[in-house]
């Protein structure tokens, strides 16, 4: 590993024990000069970091979650808390010392997975569990389980006889989200949650904490929330690969690192950020469940559009949405689960999602959408004939991407984009 | 391989159930009922396998099962045509084909019965998985009528009061839908004897998969994956208990009369999952060849499984939390649980999983069921890959040598 990626890799934490303060270090500089400088500047320099963007640490961790995080835990003897769902309580993960780290599934091919699941299975529970099993997430103290999906909810039982992690809780959270009585549920597994977090992790998660995790967490959304708001106006000021790494690395992050990070990267932005954009691509809306492949945003530009917005569990579904202050905490938090943009596993109305997807569209002035989801997602593909059915009638151009362990080849994928991009007027 | 031996007809005829015949006629005359519901003033409902149909029977309504449907559209081998024909309407083949193949026959109203009569409303109840919640909300748009949902949340370890309580409110819920979808009020008098027979009908229904239990069966799981649309479709009517109670006895008899349904039994074995519906006979013929018997099964023992849970004389509070507990809706140490005394209670000599691509809440998982069943109970197991109504997801020759190299290893 590069000496460059090293010190990324490093946590904050470290280079404050070292009395350091990363907000004085990071450069305003155009991103683009920074690799050259670095490699040119002796390695002392190097390793104060002095040099290094926001975005380019982003990116750093984003491309390798389980080295940052194994250093995070090192160095800091922080637990580190597995999850896959954007229904995560991470409020409360949070308040009780914990970083929440979400899982992408995995890099390598699948064969230790293969003798606990059947290939009818997504890549992302496969894939989660492969890593599990090899031993690639040996920096988890946990993992937590919200209820999503049949395949997840299976997952969880198999990790928690096979994964050998410290610590394995379940939050099966309602599935409906309209009605009073799935409220107070949901506000009693979130109680129960806390306590079984307190017990977990040997904390008390006080109020006070959850307050401040609370006001981290809207902040953080917040943040995320005006920086896709700027791509959404300029998206020149920050490309669709690299924002998918910002929001990436907001989900592993030590949050309150992060939250340094993204002021630091809104500043930057803000600076770029022309009032009329010079961007011609067509706008595109990417909808489905989790990405990970930033390779699509690139080959959809080569072929003349943009992602400016997403309707993604690894998304806008991850940050739309604050915490009211004022009330009881615990409620304050099931109460943005219960009225974020739900995903396709959990209901609201019938149509609650075809129509927001439309709104979409047209609120962000966007002229196609792109359905992105795993091959063997059940909750996505149910809803997808009648989400096309409503963009169709409302006249909006889409195309379906399901995608297996890989993404179709380049040339595939450039030539299925550009009759696309050539559908949209 | 076993050769098969050689049987005259009046053999053959002397091992039939003769209950199928009244079994055919009830299901006919329910068909009927339900098919011309409108004509006769009565409201129709959908609903799910594992729902809580009494509270539907107690206020006069026709319940519909979609599932039920997408068994008989397997059974007459109708499934792939009408699966494609979702495929074309967007729908992915790796979907549920209960769906794929239910969702196709609204729009054609092909299949077995020209497809089901329209719902005047839905009830949806996911203890039996997330797909039936996605499946009715298609439903619920095409129909464009309301849904109720009755979410049961999963029990990974015990079911915590939380959850209980979520449950009974629910249900309350469910009835006041229900007396506004009906525009009458709830009989409660009424559903406390709904309720009471619907324990009656899963009582008698144990005691019927129960005469199993005797060497040699004189039933198969064959059997019961066909007598078990009843205990689905009228749990809760007088009909299905007085039907259950003719077929137990008739059962008895068999025991009496010495008459086994798989002539020469000699293997005993536990079936998993839902039945391959358009291969039954392929595959009861193939293990009697062997003979062998599925004496028992995890899938039709599933509705009787959480009678226990239910007081008959307060139904209201305790329906709910048994459903929640159906043998889908637990975690995979649960089902081991229930997978071991089913093991006891047959005396099998081997698993058969049934590893099917529409089922992933029954089928993930399966792996780890079949290791801890070998380790912990020694006992011979076999997994077959295939669907239980896409029939071309089945491949014949790989399922058959699979069968065979498994009976050599029992015999052996």
């Amino acid at each position: 590993m590069s000496v460059e990626r090293t010190l990324v890799l490093l946590p904050l934490t470290v280079l404050r024990m070292q009395g350091i303060h990363f907000k004085r270090l990071i450069n305003r500089k155009p991103p683009c000069k920074t690799n050259r400088i670095n490699r040119i500047l002796p390695i002392h320099l190097l390793m104060l970091g002095q040099f290094m963007e926001a975005l380019d640490k982003i990116k750093i961790i984003s491309e390798d979650p389980y080295s940052y995080a194994s250093n995070l835990k090192q160095a800091t003897g922080k637990p580190v808390v597995g999850n896959f769902c954007s229904y995560t309580p991470e409020e409360l993960i949070y308040a009780a010392g914990g970083v929440p780290f979400r899982l992408f599934g995995t890099k390598e091919d699948i064969s230790l997975a293969d003798a606990h699941l059947q290939a009818y299975c997504c890549s992302l529970v496969r894939g989660g569990l492969e890593d599990a099993l090899k031993g690639n997430l040996s920096f988890l103290s946990g993992t937590v389980f919200p209820h999503t999906c049949d395949s997840i909810q299976r997952l969880s039982d198999i990790w928690r006889l096979n994964a050998g992690f410290p610590f394995h809780i379940d939050v099966v959270l309602p599935v409906k989200l309209d009605t009073q009585s799935a409220r107070t549920y949901m506000i009693d597994v979130l109680n129960a949650f806390k306590s079984d977090l307190e017990t977990a992790l040997n904390v008390s998660i006080t109020d006070k904490k959850l307050l401040q995790s609370i006001n981290l967490y809207n902040r953080l959304r917040r943040i995320l929330g005006e920086i896709y708001e700027m791509r959404s106006i300029d998206p020149d000021c920050i490309s669709a690969a690299d924002l998918y790494h910002v929001i990436k690395a907001s989900m592993i992050m030590d949050r309150d690192e992060l939250l340094e990070l993204l002021l630091s990267l809104r500043d930057d932005l803000k600076k770029n950020l022309k009032e009329k954009t010079l961007n011609t691509n067509k706008r595109i809306i990417l909808s489905g469940g989790i990405c990970n492949h930033p390779d699509i945003y690139t080959a959809l530009e080569d072929s003349g559009a943009e992602v400016i917005w997403d309707d993604l569990c690894t998304g806008t579904r991850y940050f739309e949405g604050e915490i009211e202050q004022g009330g009881d905490p615990i409620e304050a938090v099931a109460d943005r689960y219960l009225t974020r943009m739900v995903c396709p596993a959990k209901h609201l109305t019938v149509t609650a999602r075809g129509e927001n997807l439309v709104r979409l569209v047209k609120d962000r002035n966007a002229s196609g959408v792109i359905f992105m989801f795993l091959k063997f997602c059940d909750p996505h593909s149910f809803d997808y004939p009648y989400l096309k059915q409503f963009l169709d009638d409302a006249g909006v151009p889409n195309i379906l991407l399901e995608v297996e362990e890989q993404l179709p080849s380049d040339a595939q994928l450039k030539t299925r984009f550009e009759t696309f991009v050539d559908m949209i007027d | 391989m076993a050769g098969q031996p050689i049987i005259n007809d009046s053999e053959k005829e002397r091992r039939k159930i003769k209950s199928v015949s009244k079994m055919k006629e009830i299901m006919t005359t329910y068909y009927i009922e339900a098919k011309t519901a409108r004509e006769n003033g009565k409201k129709v409902a959908w609903i799910t396998s594992g729902g809580p149909v009494e509270f539907l029977i107690a206020m006069d309504v026709i319940p519909v099962y979609p599932e039920n449907h997408g068994a008989m559209i397997g059974a007459s081998k109708m499934g792939v045509e009408l699966c494609e024909k979702a495929e074309e309407m967007g729908y992915s083949r790796d979907l549920c084909s209960y769906a794929r193949a239910d969702i196709a026959c609204s729009v054609t109203n092909g299949g077995p019965i020209g497809g089901l009569p329209k719902p005047d409303f839905l009830v949806c109840c996911n203890n039996i998985c997330g797909t039936v919640l996605k499946w009715y909300e298609v439903a619920a748009r095409y129909y464009n009528v309301p849904l109720f949902i009755l979410d049961t949340p999963f029990i990974h370890t015990t079911m915590s009061e939380a959850s209980k309580k979520y449950v009974i409110a629910q249900t309350y819920e469910y009835i006041d839908f229900l007396e506004k979808q009906c525009g009458k009020k709830m009989d409660f008098d009424r559903m406390h004897q709904v309720g009471k027979l619907g324990v009656q009908a899963l009582r008698l229904w144990q005691e019927v998969l129960d005469t199993a239990a005797h060497k040699p069966a004189p039933m198969t799981a064959f059997d019961a994956f066909f007598h078990l649309a009843l205990i689905v479709t009228l749990r809760g009517t007088q009909i299905a208990v007085d039907y259950y109670k003719q077929l137990r006895d008739e059962m008895n008899q068999r025991i009496k009369d010495k008459i086994a349904m798989v002539p020469n039994e000699k293997y005993r074995l536990l079936w998993d999952n839902l039945p391959v519906w358009y291969r039954t006979k392929w595959l009861s013929d193939k293990f009697s060849a062997h003979n062998a018997c599925l004496v028992g099964d995890t899938y039709t023992s599933a509705w009787s499984g959480i009678m226990d849970l239910i007081d008959e004389d307060n139904f209201i509070e305790t329906g709910a939390v048994a459903y929640s507990s159906v043998y889908i809706n637990v975690s995979l140490d649960n089902m081991l649980e229930t997978l071991k005394k089913l093991i006891k209670k047959y005396d099998v000599d081997g698993l058969v999983m049934h590893s099917n691509r529409s089922c992933k809440p029954y089928s993930l998982g399966q792996y780890d069921l079949q290791k801890l069943v070998m380790k912990e109970l020694k006992l011979p197991t076999l997994i077959i890959e295939a669907d239980m109504v896409d029939e071309r997801s089945f491949s014949e020759s790989q399922i058959e040598t699979r069968i065979d190299a498994f009976m050599e290893t029992l015999k052996a």
